[in-house]
């Protein structure tokens, strides 16, 4: 498994157009937030703040993205598409978590300190969401290492 | 009129923002972790408490917990019909809205519609 790294070559994957549909999404899905408060109230409105509107966007760039990659090396690439998009949607669940750590320190701390509550908020979101990923990932190597053990060990059986 | 522009702008601006630095981020399970960026939120929230007080934006925040929990249940739900329904990403991301919409609204009415 490889450590977190960044890529910046991957930038150049994306085509402009698609910078121009995730800025317009989110000011779309920002404006959208602010409709359903003033006619709704606060709770229904709040509730939008976690809307996955941008991650429908960003999942079926990440499939597009594969399949291109794949399709210059004439492959198909659909399912590896998916199984891409799979992936980032397993780490919008953890991301989940640290929203769910957001909202609760915002909403703990904004009353006394707002510029307190939105530093405090992000830093839970962050901590809560690379604990969770790291936590996903000892979990997953583990698992493996067991099933690699049990195979070899069944491997080896036989000779005994 | 000048709000919902201010609104349009910095919620573009701070998705966009989180959006490349998931992009440039790998491991891809990692770089997943800033599809669910609170950058609406921080948006929004940031407007709120501008427009009508602290008080309004703990509201908002309370109510978004909510939402977070069912963002959570969404992504799992996403990701197996992805791999198990083999569904393409754009289908998967919308039919599972329905799920995020009901446990979203599930849970704010079980709390009373003050969570």
């Amino acid at each position: 498994m490889s450590a977190v790294h960044f890529s910046p070559s991957s930038l150049k994957e994306g085509r402009w157009y698609e910078y121009i549909v995730r800025f317009v999404f989110g000011g779309v899905a920002t404006v959208f937030t602010g409709l359903i408060s003033s006619r709704y109230g606060a709770s229904v409105g709040g509730l939008f703040l976690a809307l996955p509107a941008i991650f429908c966007a960003s999942a079926t760039l990440i499939e597009k993205h594969e399949i291109r990659r794949k399709r210059e090396e004439n492959l198909d690439g659909r399912r590896r598409g998916e199984e891409a998009a799979a992936l980032d949607a397993a780490g919008a669940a953890l991301g989940a978590l640290g929203m769910l750590a957001f909202a609760i320190v915002f909403a703990l701390m904004v009353e006394r300190s707002v510029s307190a509550a939105f530093a405090g908020a992000s830093l839970a979101w962050l901590v809560v969401s690379v604990a969770a990923w790291c936590v996903r990932r000892k979990m997953r190597s583990a698992r493996r290492r067991h099933t690699a053990d049990k195979i070899s060990g069944s491997a080896v059986s036989p000779n005994h | 009129m000048t709000e919902y522009l201010l609104r349009f702008l910095l919620g573009g601006v701070v998705v966009s923002a989180f959006a490349v630095l998931g992009d440039i981020l790998r491991p891809k399970s990692f770089a997943g972790l800033f599809g669910a960026a609170p950058s609406v939120a921080i948006a929004t929230l940031g407007i709120a408490v501008c427009r009508h007080g602290a008080d309004y934006a703990a509201q908002q925040a309370w109510a978004m917990i909510a939402g977070a929990i069912a963002l959570a249940v969404y992504s799992v739900v996403v990701c197996q019909l992805l791999i198990r329904a083999r569904l393409r990403a754009a289908p998967a991301t919308l039919l599972s809205l329905v799920v995020w919409l009901i446990v979203a609204f599930g849970l704010l009415t079980f709390a009373g519609g003050k969570t």
